[in-house]
C-alpha cells in the first residue's frame, strides 16, 4: 500500500515539473515578444487539478513547496509564488467537492478567478521590490489559463486514471 | 434517524477535510511565504537555499531549452558538406585576421603602458574573458535577464560584466554553484554609464524593457548628440570596464519647451540572438581570486 501511494505521488510530482518546464520554455525567434504575456501559470493549473482530484494528497503543502522551487527557478522573489500558490491551493482546497460537480467549463471560469488571484499576488509582491503599475494585461495569463484548462484537465484525468489513482 | 457505527463515522469524516487544519496551514505558510519575501528582499540570507535549489531547477532549465538546442542540431545534419566546408573556411579566414588585429593589439597595448608610465598614470588593466552559453531565458517578457552555464565553480561573481562579440550585454545578478543569471541592459531596472565615442559626452544609458531599446538620461537640450553616434562604456562606478562598444544612438528628439531631449540607442550587441557570451575577469579580481575565495552573494530585488 506504501508502494501505490508514493508512486502516486511521483506521477504527480512530474506532471507539476513537466508544468515547470512549460514556465521557461523560451518563446520561438519568430514570435512577438508581446506573446509571453500570454504564458499562464502552468504550475498553478496543475496544482489546482490535483487539489480537486485527490485532495487529501495534494493540498496547501504541495502548493507552497511547489511555489518555492517556481521561485528560485524563475528568478523572483523567495515566497512569491510561494503565497499566491498557498491562497489558490487554500480555496480549491476548500472547494473540491463544488468544484468537482461543475462542468469543465464552469471550473474553467473559477480557474480565471484563481489564477487572476495568482497574478494580483504576485504583482503586489513585486510591487514590494520595485515600483509596478497596475495594468489589466496582468489578467491575460488568467484568461489564457481559464481557457485551456479543459484541456489540461483532461490530459491529467486521462494520465490520472492511466496510472491507476482514485 | 440511526446511530453511525465508528467506522462510518470515520468514512464520512474522510469526504470532508478539516476545515480548521486548512486555516492553520494557510496562516502558517502564508506567513511564512511573507517572511521568506521579506528576508530576500531585504537580505542576503536566503542565497545559500536558493544555490541548493538550483541543483533542481537548472535541469528544468536545460531540459526547457532542449526545442531550440535540437533544432540547431537538426539544422546542422541537415546542411550540406559544401554549407559546412563554407562555412569552416570563412572562420579560418576570419581567425587568421583576428588574430593579426590581436596581435597587433597587443603591441600597441604596451606602447600604451609604456608611454603611460612616462606619463606617470597608471597602467591599464587586462581583461581576461571566459565564454558562457545561455540555457535558459527568464519568460516574463517586462524583464530581461538570461541564464548561462558558468557558475560560483567558474569564478562568476555577481557585479561581473558580460559582452559578446559586438558590445555590453550587462552584468551578472545571481550567481548559483553552475550558472548563473545576468540582467541585459535592455532591463529597465539597469543602467551604464555611458560616454560619446565621437566627443566624450558622458551620460547614463538607462534599459526600456520591452521596447529592447536604451534611453540616455538627462541629455540637456543643448547636448552635442546626434543619431549615429557610438556609446561606449565609460568606466564610471568602477562596474564596466572602460571602452566597450554598448549602443548606437538612433533617435534624437529636442522637445521644445522640455529640459531634458529624448535620445534612444540601439544596443550594439545582439541580446535577443547570442548564444554565447563572454564574461569579464579585469586584472585586479584575477588577483583578488587568488588571493582568497570569491564573493558568492548580493542582495536581490530593488
Amino acid at each position: 500500500m506504501g508502494d501505490e501511494k508514493t508512486g502516486g505521488l511521483v506521477v504527480i510530482w512530474i506532471t507539476i515539473v513537466v508544468g515547470m518546464v512549460l514556465a521557461v520554455v523560451p518563446m520561438p525567434q519568430f514570435a512577438p515578444v508581446e506573446l509571453g504575456f500570454l504564458r499562464p501559470d502552468w504550475v498553478a493549473m496543475v496544482l489546482v487539478y490535483w487539489i480537486i482530484a485527490l485532495p487529501h494528497r495534494v493540498g496547501i503543502l504541495t502548493a507552497w513547496l511547489a511555489g518555492i522551487v517556481v521561485d528560485v527557478l524563475l528568478g523572483s522573489l523567495i515566497g512569491q509564488h510561494a503565497l499566491s500558490y498557498v491562497l489558490i491551493a487554500y480555496v480549491a482546497t476548500s472547494l473540491y467537492q463544488r468544484l468537482r460537480m461543475f462542468s469543465v467549463w464552469q471550473q474553467a471560469s473559477i480557474l480565471f478567478a484563481l489564477l487572476g488571484v495568482n497574478e494580483l499576488v504576485g504583482f503586489w509582491v513585486e510591487s514590494i521590490a520595485g515600483l509596478k503599475n497596475w495594468s489589466l494585461w496582468y489578467l491575460l495569463p488568467a484568461l489564457s489559463g481559464a481557457f485551456l484548462w479543459p484541456w489540461v484537465f483532461l490530459i491529467l484525468r486521462f494520465l490520472r486514471r492511466g496510472v491507476g489513482m482514485t | 434517524m440511526r446511530n453511525f457505527s465508528c467506522l462510518e463515522v470515520n468514512r464520512i469524516k474522510a469526504l470532508f477535510l478539516e476545515e480548521t487544519t486548512l486555516d492553520y496551514q494557510l496562516l502558517g505558510l502564508g506567513l511564512l511565504s511573507l517572511v521568506f519575501v521579506f528576508v530576500d528582499h531585504t537580505t542576503n540570507w536566503l542565497d545559500g537555499s536558493r544555490s541548493a535549489l538550483t541543483i533542481v531547477t537548472t535541469p528544468i532549465v536545460v531540459t526547457a531549452d532542449l526545442p531550440n538546442r535540437s533544432a540547431r542540431g537538426i539544422e546542422d545534419i541537415f546542411s550540406s558538406r559544401e554549407d559546412l566546408r563554407g562555412r569552416i573556411t570563412g572562420l579560418e579566414s576570419e581567425l587568421i585576421f583576428l588574430k593579426v588585429k590581436t596581435e597587433k593589439m597587443a603591441a600597441l597595448t604596451s606602447e600604451n603602458n609604456r608611454l603611460r608610465g612616462l606619463l606617470g598614470s597608471a597602467a591599464k588593466l587586462q581583461d581576461n574573458v571566459l565564454v558562457a552559453e545561455l540555457i535558459g531565458v527568464n519568460p516574463d517578457p517586462e524583464e530581461q535577464e538570461v541564464v548561462i552555464d558558468k557558475g560560483a565553480e567558474d569564478a562568476v561573481f555577481v557585479g561581473q560584466p558580460v559582452l559578446d562579440s559586438r558590445g555590453l550585454v550587462g552584468q551578472v545578478v545571481e550567481v548559483t554553484p553552475f550558472s548563473s543569471r545576468i540582467l541585459l541592459i535592455s532591463d529597465e531596472r539597469h543602467s551604464v554609464p555611458v560616454q560619446v565615442l565621437r566627443n566624450n559626452l558622458r551620460l547614463i544609458a538607462q534599459g526600456t524593457g520591452i521596447g529592447q531599446r536604451l534611453e540616455l538620461l538627462h541629455v540637456s537640450s543643448t547636448a552635442d548628440i546626434k543619431v549615429g553616434d557610438q556609446l561606449l562604456s565609460s568606466g564610471l562606478g568602477n562596474r564596466f570596464p572602460v571602452g566597450y562598444p554598448v549602443g548606437v544612438v538612433d533617435r534624437v528628439d529636442f522637445k521644445p519647451g522640455k529640459p531634458f531631449a529624448e535620445v534612444l540607442a540601439k544596443p550594439n550587441a545582439q541580446l535577443d540572438r547570442s548564444r554565447h557570451v563572454l564574461l569579464v575577469f579585469t586584472e585586479s579580481r584575477i588577483l583578488e581570486k587568488a588571493n582568497t575565495g570569491f564573493e558568492k552573494s548580493g542582495k536581490r530585488g530593488g
